[in-house]
């Protein structure tokens, strides 16, 4: 099926027919009773593995059930926040995969995702910052990740806001900066998926909980109960953010993940005066410009593990402290609403993108607080290991089974706040 | 912000406080008998319930010790407070 293609002449020629024209960007069809492929979670992960299965691996029977709506999850609960600077050689290969797809992702999707890689500059406030980030600038480096050290001067330079004073509680002493970083948006990343995976047949089935997995004889998945009937399937891929574990639990399945609530929250929109990303890990703070024109304003997560989408008010007060302290000059902006989202985090800080012991079940979760960047990337290496049974070279290393072996891939700069 | 009732303190905010993770999970008494995958599971495994949730706090900013406590991860409401060595108790109408 076609669907309408968005150009500067398609938009133009749509306003000027008043704006009669336009069509849903996706069907809204009655599940089938059986499928090829099921994922369980419509977020960005999810979509964009239906889309690459679709579109790479010539599957069509494919159908996305999600509990909510589309852009309902954490996908359009983030911060935004894109790079690819992490230490390990697995961690780098994985997030730096997913950078690239970003770059040219308006253009595949037909969709602009608004991707801005105005560069993601981390602060360093301690002398252990210090050694940690040059660290990663160099590890980066034989990567083939670009990251840069800068001084505070430079810092100050390319972030005007910043405040480098050194009688500040914990001074700026240097910043790590990766220029291809940035921001994307995020509702626009669902949508842009979704439609793409609607055009090649993709089934997007919202308001749809899975409520059972059902296994047969041999083990494999046959079907799943959910709240718009049964569905069989031959092969299921979860891909559920924080109720991952709920779902894992139905086909048997234990997964090192424990979910907790992690807060954003944006300030009133004001004009453009933040250029860039700024996160530091030490002081538990992210900030950048919405095009809205909002701060978007982010850190870690509540100390609790919850499935309520909500968290503690001080969490995000001491996020504005360090914000304050380190811009004073937007000490006197309202904030205007703050929002939660449940986040499984495992114990390394790296994700899980696997097979699992169950024959035809397939898992990529464990993104913990650091998901969205990872969006594109993590979808086409899931679409390659659901549609092969065997895991792509770049997230091969991500098994459930590394906490059994040992090899794991403790990523500290996964979430870019101290853990 | 939760409300937290230490049972040696009474009713203190929970800035007063650090969390513990899941509660009842004892060492191997045995660990030389143990493989690999034991060892995930004891390491790593977390039960990550979504409801009634035996869970561990400790008074830090407080008394300093260490208690247990039931609460609905669905809801954030604590359901039970009891100290460490006390049994998890049985909350009439729920499910452990």
């Amino acid at each position: 099926m076609s669907r309408q293609s968005f150009s500067a002449l398609s938009l133009l020629w749509r306003g000027l027919s008043r704006h009669r024209s336009w069509q849903n960007q996706w069907r809204k069809p009655e599940p089938k009773p059986s499928y090829d492929v099921v994922i369980v979670g419509g977020g960005g992960h999810g979509l964009g593995a239906a889309y690459y299965l679709a579109k790479q691996h010539g599957l069509r029977n494919i159908a996305v059930l999600e509990k909510g709506w589309i852009g309902g999850g954490n996908t359009g609960r983030n911060t935004t926040i894109i790079r690819s600077n992490y230490l390990f050689n697995e961690s780098a290969a994985l997030y730096d995969h997913s950078l690239k797809l970003w770059e040219d992702l308006s253009q595949q999707l037909n969709y602009n995702v608004m991707f801005s890689p105005r560069g993601v500059m981390m602060l360093a406030h301690t002398v252990h910052d210090i050694q940690v980030f040059k660290r990663h600038v160099h590890a980066n480096r034989c990567n083939g990740v670009d990251n840069e050290w800068l001084e505070p001067a430079q810092a100050k330079e390319f972030c005007p806001p910043l405040n480098i004073a050194d009688n500040i509680r914990y001074p700026v002493l240097g910043a790590a900066l990766q220029r291809r970083g940035g921001t994307a948006r995020h509702d626009a990343v669902a949508w842009g998926y979704a439609r793409a995976a609607d055009s090649l047949g993709v089934d997007i089935i919202e308001n749809c909980e899975v409520t059972g997995i059902r296994r047969g004889a041999g083990g494999a998945v046959e079907a799943l109960e959910t709240s718009r009937g049964l569905i069989a399937a031959r092969k299921i891929g979860v891909s559920a953010a924080g109720h991952t574990s709920v779902i894992m639990r139905m086909a048997g399945v234990h997964v090192p993940l424990e979910s907790f609530p992690l807060q954003a929250l944006v300030s009133e929109p004001v004009k453009p005066i933040f250029p860039c990303v700024v996160m530091s890990n030490t002081i538990h703070a992210y900030i950048s410009q919405s095009d809205k024109g909002e701060l978007v304003i982010g850190a870690g997560t509540d100390a609790y593990t919850s499935y309520t989408q909500r968290g503690a008010l001080h969490v995000n007060t001491h996020t504005l402290d360090a914000i304050c302290e380190l811009f004073p000059n937007f000490r006197r902006l309202r904030m205007m609403r703050n929002w939660g989202g449940i986040v499984d985090v495992t114990p390394d800080r790296s994700p899980i993108i696997a097979k699992t012991p169950v024959p035809g079940l397939y898992v990529n979760c464990g993104w913990g607080t650091g998901g969205f960047k990872a969006t594109p990337g993590s979808a086409h290496v899931f679409a390659w290991t659901i549609a092969r049974d065997e895991p792509h070279p770049i997230n091969a290393p991500f098994t459930i089974e590394r906490f059994r072996d040992g090899y794991l891939i403790d990523e500290a700069a996964a979430a870019a706040v101290a853990h | 912000m939760l409300v937290i009732v230490c049972p040696y303190c009474g009713k203190r905010p929970e800035v007063e406080f650090t969390y513990g993770g899941q509660a009842h999970l004892a060492r191997p008494s045995q660990p030389s008998q143990l493989d690999d995958q034991d060892w995930a599971e004891f390491l790593y495994m977390r039960s990550n319930t979504k409801g009634v949730y035996a869970e561990r706090w400790r008074h830090a900013r407080g008394c300093g010790r260490f208690f247990n406590a039931l609460r609905d991860t669905t809801t954030d409401h604590f359901l039970a407070f009891y100290k460490t060595g006390e049994p998890q108790p049985v909350l009439p109408g729920r499910a452990p």
